[in-house]
């Protein structure tokens, strides 16, 4: 698809993905749902609205950088790039498969055109903030955006990060939060508990800005007001339903990491539509 | 016989690497330099002035820094991250393994105060495990000059290096083996003195010592090989090939832990080609302590005449 900003064809590009990440993980019969689910509209926008890209010419020095720090939600991260005309659509049933190009985490061997290979979390913020040093260097009007997960951020590299970035006034990187508030072991809040999260990154120097990461609408304007924004850095606090769309996903921390059934994968694809 | 060496005292590996980036920075834009709070110890300090704009000052956040740095070199930078060998190893290697090597990021990385003679700062600070580290990262090359010498030509080899690369360098001055036309090559060795009856392998600041009981042992009427593996990965498997089959004989001698050094790296060549009679000297399964750093270097038998001794007990081993 062609880069827009009319929703609908975003909505409807953004069912397309969710039936990707179904029957992609469904296919390998292991992997990541839940956070996969969670990001859709925040890869989408980003993706076919808010990045400057040219999947015909990946190397391109000014496009916009994108890393997916939260590198195990890498299902929506690969139907995005194969919609988007990086990489072969039919190959996305080969996920985690011996061979294939999507591996169980993105890596960049395999596909070029990531800017960084990721899967250990808390590092991808840090890359990003070089990259976006090398554009202010370069006078390159090339943005940077990282999205991560909320149980990412209790990985201590990521508060270096975003003191640098506060620190520095590097304003031509955007971080996204995918505030899904579960991770791996259960609830975010039972675990390590972030709050009070827009407080935190408000006082490192970030601009702060909350959007209900499914309305696509609000994160065009969001994405819009994090570029407008100048001498800090941004963050878009995220607030996601983890499994987003699928109901019996929905807020589960159990498809966190565990792939659905056949019969689940059926069930899911009847209800994306 | 063994050439004579006057082994003039000469800056420290450090500083020759300072130098150098600055050379480097005024014959190409694209070079840009990141520390992590030790810029006037690690000596990127001269860049740091003379380029404020190329000089990225992390604070005291290695990982940070690291991650960084390969963000910069993905992007097309010719990227240097510096700071003490202990810490940007081993508080960045996890960046240095997903950022850098399996991202397959060009990222040059430079350590500072390798070793145990850096004296009186003590253990926290010496770092005795980093060309184990730096040798596990795939991809990586690996680089331990002996003078300032070598360090200013390996510093400049390294920056147009189409890879990742460590280089490992010490605090203290090092005396002077080469003279100005030496010419090295990424991953060839250089033999330094003639010698069929034994060989000395070494690295950093350990090849001065080996050269000087190369002359204690010249006295006696043996004739010692010495070899300075200024690239430690990827090794010169034929130089080392060829010095066990002509001598029959190697003391391995380094600035490191024996268990993951130079050591085993030239044993495993040495096993896979024609296996001979070895010994590894080095530090032992153990951490040193402050002192002055000849005090260190003494208590801990990283002198030529603790390698004297080492090397008695390969030759004995060799007639056996």
């Amino acid at each position: 698809m062609k880069r827009t900003s009319d929703l609908s064809e975003l909505q409807s590009m953004a069912r397309t993905v969710r039936r990707d990440i179904i029957e992609m993980i469904g296919a390998a019969k292991s992997g990541h749902p839940g956070g996969s689910l969670s990001a859709v509209e925040i890869l989408v926008t980003l993706y076919f609205d808010v990045l400057k890209h040219d999947p015909a010419n990946p190397a391109w020095p000014q496009r916009d950088r994108f890393i997916l720090s939260k590198g195990h939600a890498a299902p929506v991260l690969y139907s995005v790039l194969a919609e988007a005309g990086y990489t072969p659509k039919d190959q996305l049933n080969t996920l985690r498969r011996i061979g294939s190009i999507y591996q169980g985490h993105p890596d960049r061997r395999f596909i070029p055109a990531l800017e960084t290979s990721t899967g250990s979390l808390g590092v991808g913020l840090s890359v990003g903030l070089g990259m976006a040093e090398a554009a202010r260097l370069d006078r390159s009007p090339s943005r940077t955006y990282v999205v991560l997960g909320d149980g990412e951020i209790q990985e201590g590299q990521i508060w270096e990060a975003a003191m640098y970035a506060g620190f520095h006034k590097v304003d031509n990187i955007c971080a996204i939060l995918d505030n899904n508030r579960i991770q791996l072991d259960g609830w975010v809040k039972d675990i390590m508990g972030l709050d009070p999260l827009p407080e935190k990154w408000a006082s490192f120097g970030w601009h702060v800005i909350e959007v209900d990461g499914h309305d696509i609408v609000a994160l065009q304007a969001a994405f819009a007001e994090a570029e407008a924004t100048k001498g800090k850095p941004s963050i878009l606090i995220a607030h996601t339903v983890k499994g987003k769309g699928v109901s019996f996903m929905e807020n589960n921390p159990k498809y966190h990491g565990v792939a659905p059934t056949k019969e689940e994968v059926e069930l899911a694809l009847k209800e994306i539509g | 016989m063994a050439a004579r060496y006057e082994l003039k005292m000469g800056a420290a590996t450090r500083e020759a690497f300072g130098k150098a980036l600055v050379e480097l920075g005024r014959a190409d834009e694209n070079v840009v330099v990141c520390d992590a709070d030790l810029s006037k110890s690690t000596f990127t300090h001269l860049f740091g002035k003379e380029f404020p704009n190329r000089f990225f000052s992390c604070g005291i956040a290695e990982a940070n820094m690291v991650s960084i740095g390969a963000g910069l070199a993905a992007s097309g930078k010719i990227a240097f991250v510096a700071s003490f060998s202990a810490f940007v190893l081993n508080k960045g290697f996890e960046q240095l393994r997903v950022n850098v090597a399996y991202s397959g990021v060009p990222l040059k990385v430079v350590g500072t105060h390798s070793g145990i003679s850096i004296g009186e700062d003590g253990p926290s600070q010496m770092s005795v495990e980093d060309l184990s580290l730096a040798c596990s990262l795939a991809g990586f090359t690996v680089f331990s000059p002996a003078d300032e010498v070598a360090m200013f030509a390996l510093v400049k080899a390294a920056a147009y290096h189409p890879g990742p690369v460590f280089i490992r360098a010490g605090r203290v001055k090092a005396p002077v083996i080469y003279g100005p036309e030496q010419e090295f090559v990424i991953g060839k060795g250089i033999q330094l003195t003639e010698g069929n009856d034994l060989t000395f392998i070494s690295t950093g600041l350990l090849v001065a010592e080996c050269l000087r009981a190369a002359e204690t042992l010249a006295a006696e009427g043996i004739a010692a090989r010495v070899i300075d593996l200024h690239t430690i990965k990827p090794l010169d498997r034929e130089l080392i090939a060829k010095a066990a089959a002509e001598t029959g004989c190697i003391v391995v001698a380094e600035e490191h832990l024996v268990d993951s050094g130079l050591g085993v790296r030239v044993a495993q060549v040495v096993g896979e080609t024609h296996p001979c009679a070895m010994e590894f000297h080095g530090v032992n399964n153990t951490y040193a302590e402050s002192g002055l750093p000849e005090e260190v270097m003494a208590k801990y038998k990283m002198t030529a005449a603790d390698i004297v001794v080492t090397a008695r007990k390969a030759l004995a081993r060799k007639k056996g």
